[in-house]
């Protein structure tokens, strides 16, 4: 009796396990192939791009299928030098104003969310309050007084309109975030650090910052790839073409009267995407670091 | 070393007074235990000592130097948390080191007493180490070494072994009463555990609801209690309380009938330590009573007693004594054993 009960059981939790697998199986099938399907779709726009730089103008809206039938590798050499500017230096200007706009960013911002998540000053809930409004109005409403308060200043055709506001503290979106990271932050912390005899500087410098790298690379991240794809600011702010950012620059290949060279212009828009894609790789540990360093207590 | 004086010292949270008025004075080399039950104010009255809560109004000196105005970096205090606070980024030797560097410290005068206090607390080999990587009882061992690297006057600990399991907070406790036998320099420790305030304190002051109930030793505090708050509070078990009624020359006590007692009148209550009630001994004054419960310890039996009005007292016996529940006992205390309240609380000494 105990002998065919026990032969029974063993098969039958063989069989559970045999099911459990295939039912397991087809399940993982049906996820990879929706996934994969859902990838295709979104990331279609960046195959499609990077098909038409690689062919020549007349089969860019011509030809249905994605593969060139001709790789025109020379598509990037001349997009290169196309424009009577060339693209080293479009380059080399959006690296200037996204650099300075990203160190801007992430050091007033985060100046600004320690004072508000540790720092006691009168009026600080006014002042809270005030700059999260900030975040509820569209950067096209103030565009108009701001190229005023600018042009006044005689700053107009310069870079200084895209990089000084950054170092004022004016992305209320950045300190936010920063000001969420702070607060969970023990305060105990603050006060070790205090007895230990630091001044409230030396606690940002020695141990706030330190321990938010998480949350500055995701400052740094989304402040690079917003001013390195800015194109309003700059199309507004500057007019000599040899200070055009990469954005602007790549505006330029469509040309009014309609001999375009579309085929250097995706090339180019390709080149411009890279920088962005290498930024996000190197920060993006930080923000896993960070994540692994928070599971302390 | 150093003393601390604290006079009519107050807190008030937009208006909301948690201490009242608290006059204290800890004398230079002295173990001083606040406790009290949670919000009872111990934490923020250390947090004022520390300089990390303003004073609203009197004054606090360390050493004969009034601190009210003094940033906590300057008081020369170290403060032990009860999350240990240490820097996550940062290892244990720079933990250890960090203060010291802030103070401009020669670098060979931080790596000698960094290497003395781990040699003293023994945490040498968990120099190179991220607080993450350690242990419960080894990060508090690196939080106290953050303290005494300083060498300060006073030291502060804040709940510090609360967050330990129960083996390591007694053997941690031993390793603090040790450290203060060896440094010798002031320490003040607030605890919710009375326990830990029993063993460790040269002197315990007994706060509720933002005032101070009583200081005094541990001996002091647990025979001769000055109210009915710290009666019931220090001591574990705690203290059987009855109500009773004074009438000239004697109490009666529902149960166990007279006793004699000269001093007072009216409603009164007597207190007898758990270990005063004897079980089962036919003189003295006897009250009849069904046990309820029995907590086997080992070394000694709980045994909680019903009285017949509905009452229940708790009574120690050793451990060997054989009680099960639902026996009929006779439970007894000697006059001179008892504690004696008035109606508002107030410790009456019995004449003798």
């Amino acid at each position: 009796m105990t002998d065919v009960s026990a032969s029974t059981t063993a098969e039958i939790a063989r069989e559970y396990r045999a099911e459990r697998a295939r039912r397991a199986k087809r399940a993982a099938v049906l996820k990879h192939i929706f996934l994969a399907l859902t990838s295709l779709i979104m990331i279609y726009p960046l195959i499609w791009m990077l098909a038409a730089s690689l062919k020549p103008d007349t089969q860019i809206f011509g030809d249905i299928g994605l593969w060139p039938g001709t790789f025109e590798w020379q598509n990037y050499a001349q997009g290169w030098n196309a424009l009577p500017v060339s693209f080293t230096t479009f380059f080399w200007n959006s690296t200037v104003v996204t650099v300075l706009s990203v160190v801007g960013n992430v050091i007033s911002c985060s100046f600004a969310a320690y004072a508000f998540a540790r720092l006691e000053f009168s009026g600080k809930t006014i002042w809270f309050a005030l700059m999260m409004m900030t975040l509820m109005i569209p950067y096209h409403v103030v565009l108009i007084p701001q190229y005023i308060l600018f042009m006044n200043l005689g700053w107009v055709d310069t870079y200084l309109p895209l990089i000084v506001p950054k170092f004022l503290a004016g992305d209320a979106f950045f300190i936010f975030l920063m000001i969420q990271f702070f607060r969970q932050l023990p305060r105990e912390l603050d006060e070790a650090a205090m007895i230990d005899g630091c001044s409230p500087f030396k606690i940002y410098w020695a141990i706030i910052m330190p321990l938010s790298l998480p949350a500055m690379a995701t400052a740094a991240i989304f402040s690079f790839i917003w001013t390195w794809e800015d194109f309003l600011g700059p199309l507004v702010y500057l007019n000599d073409q040899a200070d055009y950012t990469v954005p602007l620059a790549l505006r330029s290949f469509i040309s009014s009267d309609g001999v375009s060279q579309y085929g250097p212009m995706f090339a180019m828009s390709i080149l411009s995407i890279l920088p962005i894609l290498l930024f996000f790789i190197v920060f993006q540990r930080l923000i896993i670091r960070g994540i692994a360093m928070s599971g302390l207590k | 070393m150093a003393s601390v004086t604290l006079s009519e010292v107050r807190k008030a949270y937009s208006g909301f007074a948690v201490i009242h008025g608290i006059d204290l004075e800890v004398q230079s080399g002295e173990f001083l235990v606040l406790v009290g039950p949670s919000g009872c104010g111990k934490s923020t009255l250390l947090r004022m000592i520390a300089g990390l809560e303003e004073i609203t109004d009197g004054t606090i000196s360390i050493a004969d130097r009034i601190v009210n105005d003094l940033p906590a970096s300057q008081r020369n205090l170290s403060m032990v948390f009860q999350s240990y606070a240490l820097y996550p980024h940062m290892s244990v030797r720079k933990n250890l080191a960090f203060g010291l560097s802030n103070l401009r410290m020669p670098k060979d005068e931080i790596q000698r007493r960094v290497a003395d206090a781990a040699r003293i607390l023994q945490i040498e080999e968990l120099l190179e180490r991220k607080p993450r990587q350690l242990s419960g009882g080894q990060k508090q061992r690196v939080a106290i070494g953050r303290a005494i690297v300083r060498e300060p006057q006073l030291f502060l600990f804040d709940e510090p072994l609360s967050n330990l399991d129960a083996e390591l907070r007694v053997q941690m406790r031993v390793e603090l009463a040790g450290l203060y036998n060896r440094l010798g320099t002031t320490m003040i420790y607030v605890t919710h555990d009375q326990t830990e305030a029993m063993t460790m304190a040269t002197r315990i002051a007994v706060l509720n609801k933002g005032n101070l109930e009583q200081i005094g030793t541990p001996y002091e505090l647990y025979n001769a209690p000055k109210n009915l708050f710290v009666a019931s509070f220090i001591g574990s078990p705690k203290m059987n309380l009855l109500s009773g009624k004074a009438t000239g020359n004697k109490i009666e006590l529902p149960g166990f009938g007279a006793l004699a007692f000269v001093g007072a009148a009216g409603e009164m209550t007597v207190g007898v330590r758990p270990e005063h009630l004897s079980i089962g001994e036919p003189d003295g004054r006897r009250a009849e009573g069904t046990v309820t419960l029995v907590e086997y310890l080992g070394s000694e039996v709980f045994i909680y007693v019903a009285l017949i009005d509905g009452q229940t007292l708790l009574a120690q016996a050793p451990g060997n004594a054989s009680y099960k529940r639902g026996d009929k006992v006779h439970l007894s205390f000697r006059g001179a054993d008892a504690h004696f309240f008035d109606s508002k609380g107030l410790r009456i000494e019995a004449p003798r």
